[in-house]
């Protein structure tokens, strides 16, 4: 892939296992008494004008506030951007055999479109999105709410808040620790009675962490 | 196009019967054994790094992928069938193991009357409705019991018994049928929810028992000297592979005997296209290979033991017997369709306490059988069949599909700060209602037959299932939903929990894309993956595709194992009553058939 567009996010809480995995780098400043150092995440599929759009909309559906980290934090565009670089963005997923026709609710989505297609329009409906004030963003996404992209948008940005962060989202395991999921483990069997009626709330590891060596995940096989 | 040396056996799909057959055939004859499987080959220490939502929750990744063939769907004979393009209502796996890699393994029993439920029924209620098409099996409960008993022993059930031999037993399932034996293995550990559930039940003078599971309890030993370890309770299961075993799978508990025998072979990417036939004997099953080339497979014997849609597939697309047809009500293959009727009462708990549900296994819990079967049937009900009940959807824990799990009237939309403030400060304290789960009997106008339209990747029609809930299943429905809305009143009552009702339009997975669709079969959301029916068994050949000991009527070296051959769908699930009729199956092919070739009944 030839491409030359990047996301950048603040290094700030990122580990080397995740660098490593995101194929990131590190952007040294200029100034070498500022505080503040980025990553620069290349991107697999949006363009990085694209990728400031979802993020606008991703950080909408689920804010950076006072009840915890966001979309945006939690590297959510990054997550969605693999995604549908890979098999699932391709349809790889799904039976895509004509005829096409508009079935009854019972049969799901029989769209020919697959994700790579919703989304590359979904984000011309978004237009100027991120130069919105937030009241304007929300009126935008409230009027798309029932489309089938808005209601993707939002399941992939739950999705790319509370995944292994060996997929690109969950950064830092920011979702995990919002919720207090501990994410995956060989065992609870010494824990699993005892806790009645309280909150269990073990620090979470990442699937990386428990079995000793980075995970692929299927995103990056071939389509 | 090759065609290859005849073997004695070969069977048709790698999975739980198909494995069983083959164990039992390998170990018990010195016959040449050859199983081909349409998936990958598969092995117990794959499953080291399983415990992701994305792959395997989200993505399937141990499921058939639907790309490659996928069933149609339409709700009656009316209407345009329409292709599954993504998963919804069942999730069929693939590759060695096949669908017993990622089952839940829930292991209930059948009730006693259900493999006589025509007899049944009749006896009980004089006249069936004109449409009813249930049957019996063509054999009965004590000639089945000791096969159940040998299948819990293989794959190591934990429980508790509430009938041995007529005594029954308080703590276990006091309705279920006599059995000879406590189960191999006690029940789980307690969580603080099931505790709940059980409390709530009782103080309504119902009788909960722990659910039967596969998920081992303590260390086991099975009697083919297979050791497996008690569940870690690590809450990856159902949809996930067991990464130490404890749950039973096929890969742990058939293959690691089957990989010993010298004649057993397993052919993975063998995708089985037709089953030969000739004057009255199956001669060869023809399948494409990995690379894509065309092999016939002569063989003495052959056991047809795919996923259930595909058994009753490959004998339609193989010409062997009549399809069925709902208008002149002739034919035998393609009738007795049926899924499991599910529901839940349209609740939310709020609970004060929080109920660190990341730590479980889908076994787990208590579960009603008060109402299955005809106990506790009223007639204003107008149901022939209830069903059993368990503790709401808790083992769908794993961050992803339960985030946002909170009643719609919290937040103005389900996005958003104030719906995202919530979801957190509600995440792992919002349970839905109480679950139903129902036998579904099988009616005249449910069936299957081949796509007129859509194909698989070599250009096979698809099958087309045309399924629907009757007026009986929507009341059996609303039944589910109003006694399932008593155990969720009595659960707030116990745990102080403040009580939502679910408006019909919400959805009870968070993260379903589909809304819910009402009183019709909707195809497009997880219901369970246990379609039945299509090619079943039964004493006439004047009824049934299959004698009862699952032999085909008219090839008698062709034998279908499988709940492809169930007449009805009970509120249990299969698995062990699959298994219990494979060893009956493998049974008399060794014991009777192979002593002398031909049809048994």
């Amino acid at each position: 892939m030839n491409r030359r567009d990047f996301l950048t996010i603040p290094a700030q809480g990122v580990s080397a296992a995740v660098i490593s995995a995101l194929g990131a780098s590190l952007i040294e400043a200029q100034d070498k008494s500022a505080q503040e150092r980025y990553l620069k995440v290349p991107l697999r599929f949006f363009t990085a004008k694209q990728a400031a759009i979802i993020e606008a909309a991703c950080e909408r559906i689920m804010p950076t506030d006072e009840s915890g980290p966001g979309a945006k934090e939690a590297g959510v565009v990054i997550y969605i951007d693999r995604q549908l670089a890979g098999p699932y963005g391709h349809d790889k997923y799904r039976y895509t055999k004509p005829p096409f026709f508009e079935s009854v609710p019972e049969h799901g989505y029989q769209g020919k479109e697959n994700p790579r297609e919703i989304y590359a329009k979904g984000i011309e409906t978004l237009g100027d999105f991120p130069s919105l004030k937030p009241e304007e963003q929300d009126a935008r996404l409230i009027s798309m709410e029932h489309s089938l992209f808005f209601q993707m948008l939002r399941t992939h940005t739950i999705e790319g808040m509370f995944c292994d962060p060996l997929h690109g989202g969950n950064i830092g395991m920011a979702g995990w620790k919002m919720i207090g999921f501990p994410g995956p483990s060989m065992s609870w069997r010494e824990e699993i009675d005892k806790h009645f009626g309280e909150a269990f709330r073990p620090a979470p590891k990442s699937l990386a962490q428990i079995v000793g060596h980075p995970v692929r995940g299927m995103e990056d096989e071939p389509v | 196009m090759r065609t290859l040396k005849a073997v004695d056996v070969v069977i048709v799909g790698g999975g739980w019967t198909g494995l069983l057959m083959a164990k039992e055939l390998a170990t018990r004859t010195a016959l040449e054994v050859v199983v081909l499987e349409r998936g990958p080959a598969r092995k117990s220490s794959d499953y080291g790094a399983d415990m992701d939502e994305v792959d395997y929750g989200i993505h399937n990744k141990l499921m058939h992928s639907p790309a490659l063939l996928t069933v149609t769907h339409r709700h009656s004979m009316k209407d345009r069938a329409a292709p599954i393009r993504q998963y919804g209502s069942f999730k069929p796996g693939t590759g060695t193991g096949g669908a017993g890699e990622h089952w839940g393994g829930n292991a209930d029993r059948y009730l006693p009357e259900f493999f006589t439920l025509k007899t049944h029924l009749l006896e009980k209620h004089g006249k069936l409705p004109e449409d009813l098409q249930v049957a019996d099996w063509g054999f009965n409960w004590d000639q089945i019991e000791n096969d159940l008993w040998r299948a819990e022993q293989l794959i190591g059930v934990s429980g508790k018994a509430g009938n041995i031999k007529g005594k029954i037993i308080e703590g276990g399932n006091t309705f279920e049928g006599w059995r000879s034996h406590e189960f191999p293995t006690p029940p789980p550990k307690k969580t603080w929810a099931g505790e709940q559930f059980r409390k709530a039940t009782l103080d309504m003078g119902l009788h909960p028992y722990p659910q039967p599971s596969a998920n081992l309890s303590t260390d086991y030993t099975n009697p083919d000297g297979i050791s497996r370890p008690g569940c870690a309770y690590c809450g990856y299961c159902s949809g996930y592979a067991c990464m130490i075993g404890a749950r039973a799978q096929p890969t742990n508990t058939l293959m690691p005997i089957l990989r010993r025998r010298s004649n057993f072979s397993i052919r993975n990417g063998a995708c089985v296209r037709r089953i030969l036939h000739r004057d009255g004997k199956a001669t060869a099953v023809t399948y494409m290979d990995e690379h894509g080339e065309e092999i016939t497979q002569p063989a003495g014997i052959v056991i047809l033991a795919a996923w259930s849609t595909h058994n009753v597939r490959l004998l339609m697309l193989s010409k062997i017997g009549d399809q069925y047809d709902p208008v002149t009500n002739k034919g035998l293959l393609g009738r007795n369709l049926t899924h499991q009727v599910i529901t839940s009462a349209r609740a939310y708990l709020v609970l004060k306490e929080a109920m660190n549900a990341f730590m479980s296994n889908s076994g787990l819990g208590y579960r009603i059988s008060d109402y299955d079967g005809s106990f506790g049937i009223k007639s204003s009900d107008g149901i022939l069949r209830g069903g059993t009940f368990n503790g709401a959807v808790l083992s769908a824990s794993m961050p992803i599909n339960s985030f946002g799990r909170i009643p719609p009237e919290l937040a103005p939309r389900n996005w958003g700060a104030k719906w995202k403030a919530e979801a957190v400060r509600l995440h792992d304290h919002v349970i839905g209602g109480c679950g139903f789960r129902g036998d579904h009997l099988s009616w005249r106008q449910n069936f299957m037959d081949l796509d007129p339209v859509y194909t698989d990747a070599y250009g096979d029609p698809l099958l087309r299932m045309t399924l629907d809930w009757t007026e009986h299943e929507i009341r059996q429905l609303e039944f589910g939903e109003r006694v399932g809305m008593q155990m969720t009143e009595s659960l707030a009552r116990v745990t102080g929990a403040k009580l939502y009702m679910r408006p019909a339009a919400a959805p009870l997975r968070p993260q379903q894309l589909a809304a819910p669709a009402g009183r019709r079969y909707n195809a497009s959301d997880y219901n369970t993956t246990h379609i039945q029916g299509g090619a079943i068994m039964g004493s006439s050949p004047g009824s049934s595709v299959l004698n009862p000991w699952m032999q085909h009527w008219q090839l008698s070296n062709l034998w279908v194992v499988g709940s492809s051959a169930f007449p009805q769908n009970s509120s249990g699930n299969p698995t062990t009553t699959v298994l219990g009729t494979t060893y009956r199956a493998a049974d008399a092919l060794i014991d009777r058939y192979l002593k002398h070739p031909g049809a048994l009944a």
